[in-house]
């Protein structure tokens, strides 16, 4: 490989790696809680149709007058709250009604699926044919770069050459370690997901910490579905379902960081090389590429090995995770 | 309290109950197992809301909706099932849920932790996890979680189920501090001597009814279970003497590591007479359960171990059942009946009626793919009528009976194949005192016919009144096999927690 063909193989990385860190960020906050949301991979469904339908009708309405801050706020407010309503109803259906999460979750995608290729389809027509939804603007506003930093020759383009999300992801990440590490409030939240009865006794409010943690937790996962649409895929609509097997790496990078943010973040670029690698290794057929792109999976099922062979309790994920609370169940 | 009832689905669990509690006391709540003590204690401390009736505290008319109310109000309940976050310290489990909004301050908690310790003669490591905790550690930390609260009405759960003898006299030297601290002091319990040795005063409480109260200085042990039975009641475990003893199990090197290789069992050796009851006593965790499945062939022994069965026929050979399976154990024609102390997970399954049941032990014996329906239930009628079973008809979900008729079940049915060797595993777990005394007397009964009975129980009062020989475990290991004719509860106790060289009998 050559030095360019490092660099480009670090950048495609990075910007996968942002995808799913933002998904596993999400989700982490949210098994902290005791709550599996296997719905990642639709919660990123809805995350992107939003921000797309969002600015799709700014950037029709406001035409070449779009300004893009108001296109970005505009794309991350809506991207929120459809993920973030997503995350409500998970944790309506499995707290408050305690359907089964597993199937909560994988009905969820079904349903993200169909609706926002339906949108993604509508919008389509509506911008005149098949692929030709572009939010330009905003794209391009979510890729830009600072200047001075990106003219540093290959240092600027490792580290500084991508859209100010990848940063947001990774500050996210240390954020939420933070938060469930040093704050009363993270204490809490970890003892709901390790046993919610013992939370309860101590007069923590275990149906509110499930609530919050799974609807917050979704919309930061729901930022990862905006980020690939915006940026991933420069603004316009993927039908074929490229976003799905992102969730679901993110969901696998939860596994592999067990649980935690910071390992998050470099066990995502990781999973970013080991994806992308196939494609600067020369000489590849189109059936030996299928064998790179099994790598991510891989080192998740390694990593799980490595950690039921180390047993260790802090490496396991939390004890109630994805079982229903019923205080007077006796 | 005044007036409370609860109910739940249609059993009435409290009915229109009156208590005080006060200050500077140690109340006694009496009652079996199902007479509502706990249920009427969580009301106290929010877990379960009343359906009816008031509660007040220090005069005020207060509702307790959840435990913070309960905190508010300084009530702290320490539950049976301890309510401790494994994965954490001691220090955060006593912060959980307070001060949210602020940043996790451990170095506070240790000091205020070590006021409490001084103050009550506690000891507490602030920076251990509760996983590595033994039993009465995790109570201890109960307590000061409490304290740091601060409680000033603490409400015990049988604290004393889980302990030797030599940790409840500690454990009462601290309640003693409190109680001359001016805290409120409620201990449940179902143990005599116990309410005898702590309590000021007892409230006796039966099916859900509030039976009477009296000052323990003014009352008997015989006075309190007649209250507690209802009625005039001998209970005593006629203990026959044991005759005829016959090898039947001899047990060598055994040792059993679990999954994440600790070991479990460590060269156990022993051996079990036909004729004669093997108590196994020792901490809840010491191995009792792996020794038990060890001999069923549920468990994965460390080479060089040897479970020689001698079959009761003149002139047999001894079979080795190491490494078999229960089928294998089952083909090579032993006899072996267990009652797991898991009944509805391993014993029986619960949403299957009583015929099916009875069925699980003999689903290989029958001829072709069809299920020969009329033995099992002879057999379940059988069960019902021998053992006074309580069930609205054979085809009921076991899972409905009453913890006590779900057991009498399960013992039914493994007495019914006419074992040689027959091991249960707390037999008598939440069974009421009636139902208790059935099991025993079962037990005692299978001895005289010949039958070696391996009995692990946790109520040192009842395995020195039924056994013949103790095995004590401490920490997998065999600690010491006493005559239980001839030692003391301090004894064994003491064994339970060192690894004594003591052999005898």
């Amino acid at each position: 490989m050559t030095q360019a063909q490092i660099i480009a193989l670090i950048n495609s990385s990075v910007v996968f790696g942002t995808v799913i860190l933002f998904g596993a960020v999400g989700e982490i906050l949210t098994e902290k809680g005791g709550n599996l949301n296997l719905g990642v991979p639709g919660i990123m469904y809805m995350g992107g149709i939003a921000g797309l339908i969002g600015t799709f009708y700014y950037e029709k309405a406001a035409g070449a007058n779009a300004v893009p801050i108001i296109c970005i706020l505009i794309a991350i407010i809506c991207a929120l709250i459809a993920s973030f309503l997503s995350g409500l109803l998970f944790a309506f259906m499995t707290v408050t009604l305690r359907c089964n999460q597993n199937i909560m979750g994988l009905a969820f995608n079904i349903f993200a699926a169909g609706f926002a290729n339906f949108y993604g389809g509508s919008l389509n027509k509506l911008a005149g044919g098949v692929g030709q939804i572009n939010v330009l603007v905003t794209s391009k506003a979510f890729r830009s770069t600072i200047p001075a930093l990106n003219g540093l020759g290959s240092i600027g383009k490792i580290f500084f050459s991508y859209g100010f999300l990848a940063y947001v992801a990774i500050a996210l990440a240390i954020l939420v370690r933070w938060f469930l590490n040093r704050t009363m409030v993270g204490l809490n939240l970890r003892a709901v997901g390790e046993d919610p009865a013992a939370a309860d006794a101590v007069g923590i409010d275990v149906t509110k910490y499930k609530y919050l943690s799974t609807s917050i937790g979704a919309a930061i996962s729901g930022l990862g579905g905006l980020y690939y649409v915006m940026d991933y895929q420069k603004g316009t609509w993927d039908s074929a379902g490229g976003v799905e097997g992102l969730g679901w790496l993110a969901v696998a990078l939860v596994i592999f960081a067990s649980w935690r943010p910071l390992r998050a973040i470099w066990g995502s670029y990781l999973f970013g090389v080991l994806s992308w690698l196939y494609f600067y290794i020369s000489g590849l057929t189109r059936s030996s590429q299928e064998i790179f792109k099994m790598l991510p999976y891989i080192a998740t099922l390694a990593v799980l090995i490595f950690v039921a062979l180390q047993h260790k309790v802090e490496n396991q994920p939390p004890k109630h995770l994805g079982l229903p609370y019923f205080r007077e169940e006796r | 309290m005044v007036n409370i009832t609860k109910t739940f689905d249609v059993v009435l669990a409290n009915n229109k109950i009156c208590l005080d509690i006060n200050y500077g006391e140690v109340l006694a709540l009496l009652g079996e197992n199902g007479s509502g003590k706990t249920t009427l204690m969580n009301m106290l401390s929010g877990i379960y809301a009343p359906d009816s009736g008031e509660i007040y505290v220090n005069g005020q008319h207060v509702s307790i909706n959840n435990p913070a109310d309960a905190f508010a109000l300084h009530i702290g309940m320490i539950h049976q099932h301890f309510k401790l976050v494994d994965v954490m310290t001691a220090a955060e489990n006593i912060i959980l849920g307070l001060d949210e909004g602020k940043l996790v301050d451990l170095k506070n908690v240790r000091t205020r932790v070590k006021d409490f310790c001084d103050r009550y003669g506690f000891v507490v490591d602030p920076d251990k996890k509760v996983y590595d905790m033994s039993v009465s550690e995790k109570q201890t930390l109960e307590i000061v979680k409490q304290l740091y609260r601060g409680a000033d009405i603490l409400i015990l759960d049988e604290p004393t189920a889980v302990l030797t003898p030599q940790e409840t006299q500690k454990l009462f030297v601290v309640l003693r501090n409190m109680k001359a601290d001016g805290k409120a002091v409620v201990i449940i319990t179902h143990k005599l001597h116990e309410v005898m040795d702590i309590s000021d005063r007892v409230v006796v409480l039966l099916k859900g009814n509030y039976v009477g109260e009296l000052m323990t200085k003014d009352t008997n042990p015989q006075e309190l279970t007649n209250m507690m039975v209802g009625r005039p009641t001998t209970l005593n475990i006629d203990r026959s003497e044991p005759k005829k003893l016959r090898k039947c199990l001899e047990v060598k090197n055994l040792s059993v590591k679990d999954i994440y290789g600790v070991m479990k069992l460590k060269d156990v050796n022993f051996t079990a007479y036909g004729g004669e009851v093997l108590g196994v006593a020792g901490i809840s965790g010491s191995g009792q359960r792996e020794l038990l499945e060890s001999i069923a062939g549920l468990e994965k022994l460390e080479p060089g171990a040897e479970i020689l069965y001698t079959p009761n026929k003149e002139g047999s050979q001894e079979i080795n059942l190491a490494d078999c399976s229960p089928i294998q154990i089952k083909n090579l024609g032993v006899s072996l009946a267990f009652v797991p102390e898991d009944r509805l997970g391993m014993g029986l399954v619960g949403n299957m009626d009583l015929a099916e049941n009875m069925m699980l032990k003999s689903y290989q014996d029958g001829s072709g793919p069809m299920l020969d329906l009329k033995r099992p239930k002879v057999l379940a009628e059988k069960v019902v009528k021998d053992l006074e079973v309580l069930t609205p008809s054979i085809h009921t979900p076991v899972r409905r009976l009453s913890g006590g008729n779900i057991q009498k079940v399960l013992v039914g049915r493994e007495i019914e194949q006419k074992p040689s060797l027959m091991m249960t595993a707390y037999a008598v777990r939440g069974l009421d005192i009636n139902t208790s005394y059935t099991i025993y007397n079962l037990m005692d009964e299978q001895k005289q016919k010949g039958v070696a009975v391996i009995f692990v129980g946790e109520d040192l009062d009842v395995l020195l009144e039924l056994c013949d020989r103790i095995l004590v475990l401490c920490a997998g290991q065999v600690s010491g096999i006493v005559d239980a004719r001839k030692t003391t509860k301090e004894e064994v106790g003491l064994l339970m927690t060192h690894l004594g060289q003591k052999e005898e009998a």
